[in-house]
């Protein structure tokens, strides 16, 4: 395909005691495109998205096999540390979760607090950088010392992206990130990847097809929790190579 | 009996019970109040309500009650059980949600809330048969050997070091409130929801991190409930400190030297009140104590109210 990978799994493997819930998946995350994983509900595509930053790692009785390379280094390797990974490679929930206790401002920067950014001009441009980004500036800009949360579910999303988009990480992980939203919200969020995905590599699951056709560069295909199909979005839905992929983008189970 | 007859009835009556059995606590409180408030009346005519308040003098011998020495008592004992109980107990509590392996999750809660279920009365015999010999011989005496010797400006601060006075008394004091700002603590920091703490930990935090920054924060409303039930127990606390406190109603008090609260000065000298002014005497320290309670608890309410009001949960 040429283009570089900037995350990779090889083999990859997450158990939930002696259940899989995903297996022997391989698949490569192309550098600056948004790669959509698709799939009833069930499929795994969820946990395989957590393991890409070691959310599981916090689960007790959840194993991860395999290999999960981001920029060719596995991120499972003994030594390495989770924090680290979750500062590069962050992650966007399928409900809101401003803190409650916190401004809209301290939302934003909460991460770059996290390592120690102290200074207030570097903050207040970190703070503007990521709003911007989320598309919530300017809607925001003139209350960023209110409660998160007197925001609309939809800003609140956008809010949970600015603060994942502040600490600058390589990847952003999105697990449904419009399932709770209105429609205007869902534009909203979906207008902001083809921006977003000009300095990051995003991964994105979503319950939603015509979501996946629109937003994505690359589409993953989970049943069951094994990969059935990955290639470009457009090539998936016109032309699948299997027919469960077929059957599930025409609408016959999921 | 028509069948409507009878449902109506059954509610009625329903109604009826829940409605006196309701009001009748809330008029048992305003009885206790009223009562309280008569048979202090003696006390207050005599020596007028801020006299008796301000007061340092309480000598029975003389007649004379002023009840600022046990309410200061109280108040000092109360506050540094308090402080001493409080990072023990939110210790406890994040331990036991956020640490500890599942399966000593249970047992570690269990004998916390368990210090609880102790009677006083065996608090106070552990602390004059363990705690106060154990106080006196670690604590006291060398602190007192070394005032002595370095800083002979402190020994009048410092006191006698028999192990028997406030000292001993905050200490277990603050064993016994532990259990309650830790029980409440913990069922604050168990409502925290999980996305709260995933969200921190996706953004790079360690979980030390996460329990400082969001979930403490969460929580914060249940875990200061915590500290006002322990606050309100410690006020109240009377047989343990009783036993341990050495009641003495003189000031000045000292850090080892013998003191009195209101609840053990009540305790301790209801049974020889052999004057009707010493008696309502009593009874109005029991009075400032109802006071006391009562405005800790509308502070606390207050307190509450606006830690509650900045966010508006979904």
């Amino acid at each position: 395909m040429g283009e570089p990978y900037r995350m990779e799994t090889q083999n990859l493997s997450v158990y939930y005691g002696r259940t899989p819930g995903v297996r022997g998946v391989s698949l490569p995350i192309h550098d600056r495109r948004v790669t959509a994983l698709i799939g009833p509900s069930g499929c795994g595509k969820t946990t395989f998205l957590r393991s890409l930053n070691r959310m599981h790692d916090l689960t007790p009785g959840v194993r991860v096999e395999g290999r999960v390379l981001l920029d060719g280094e596995d991120v499972y390797a003994p030594g390495v540390d989770p924090v680290v990974v979750r500062r590069r490679v962050g992650m966007v929930f399928q409900r809101p979760t401003p803190f409650p206790t916190m401004s809209i401002f301290e939302n934003v920067v909460a991460g770059l607090r996290l390592v120690g950014v102290r200074d207030r001009h570097r903050l207040a441009e970190a703070a503007e950088r990521a709003l911007r980004m989320a598309a919530l500036w300017d809607e925001v800009k003139d209350r960023l010392h209110a409660p998160a949360v007197g925001l609309s579910g939809g800003q609140q999303q956008r809010l949970s992206i600015a603060r994942a988009l502040a600490v600058e990480p390589e990847v952003l992980l999105m697990d449904e990130p419009t399932s709770a939203l209105d429609p205007i919200s869902t534009q909203a969020i979906e207008d902001l990847l083809e921006d977003l995905k000009k300095t990051v590599t995003i991964v994105i699951v979503t319950h939603n097809m015509q979501q996946a056709a629109r937003v994505s560069d690359y589409t993953a295909f989970f049943l069951n929790g094994e990969m059935v199909e990955f290639g470009p979005t457009e090539r998936l839905f016109t032309n699948p190579e299997d027919p469960r992929t077929e059957a599930y983008i025409t609408g016959r189970f999921g | 009996m028509p069948e409507w007859i009878y449902r109506r009835l059954g509610d009625r009556l329903f109604a009826t019970l829940v409605a006196v059995l309701g009001l009748g606590v809330v008029g048992a409180a305003l009885l206790i109040t009223v009562v309280l408030y008569q048979g202090s009346a003696e006390a207050f005519r005599t020596f007028g309500f801020f006299g008796f308040l301000t007061s340092s003098v309480w000598d029975a011998v003389r007649g004379v009650f002023g009840a600022w020495p046990p309410l200061l008592g109280t108040l000092i004992t109360a506050s540094l059980a308090l402080l001493l109980a409080f990072f023990p107990a939110l210790a406890a509590a994040i331990f036991v949600v956020e640490m500890a392996p599942r399966w000593l999750r249970e047992p570690v809660a269990y004998l916390v809330d368990l210090l609880a279920a102790l009677p006083s009365v065996v608090y106070g015999l552990w602390g004059i048969f363990v705690l106060v010999p154990l106080v006196r011989a670690h604590l006291e005496l060398p602190l007192f050997t070394w005032a002595a010797a370095r800083a002979p400006l402190l020994v009048p601060l410092l006191g006698p070091p028999t192990g028997i006075g406030l000292l001993s008394a905050t200490l277990v004091l603050a064993l016994m409130i532990v259990p309650y700002a830790s029980s409440l603590a913990r069922d604050a920091l168990a409502l925290v929801p999980q996305s709260q703490r995933e969200a921190m930990f996706a953004l790079g935090a360690t979980r030390w991190e996460v329990v400082r920054r969001v979930v403490i924060p969460y929580a914060r409303a249940g875990i200061f409930s915590g500290v006002v039930l322990a606050l309100a127990r410690a006020l109240g606390e009377t047989m343990a400190v009783t036993m341990l406190i050495g009641n003495a109603v003189n000031l000045p008090y000292t850090v080892f030297g013998p003191a009195a609260t209101m609840a053990s000065l009540i305790a301790n000298e209801f049974t020889e009140a052999d004057t009707d002014l010493h008696l309502s005497a009593l009874v109005a320290v029991g009075f400032v104590l109802l006071l006391l309670s009562l405005l800790t608890n509308l502070a606390a309410t207050w307190v509450l109210h606006r830690l509650s009001r900045k966010e508006v949960r979904r």
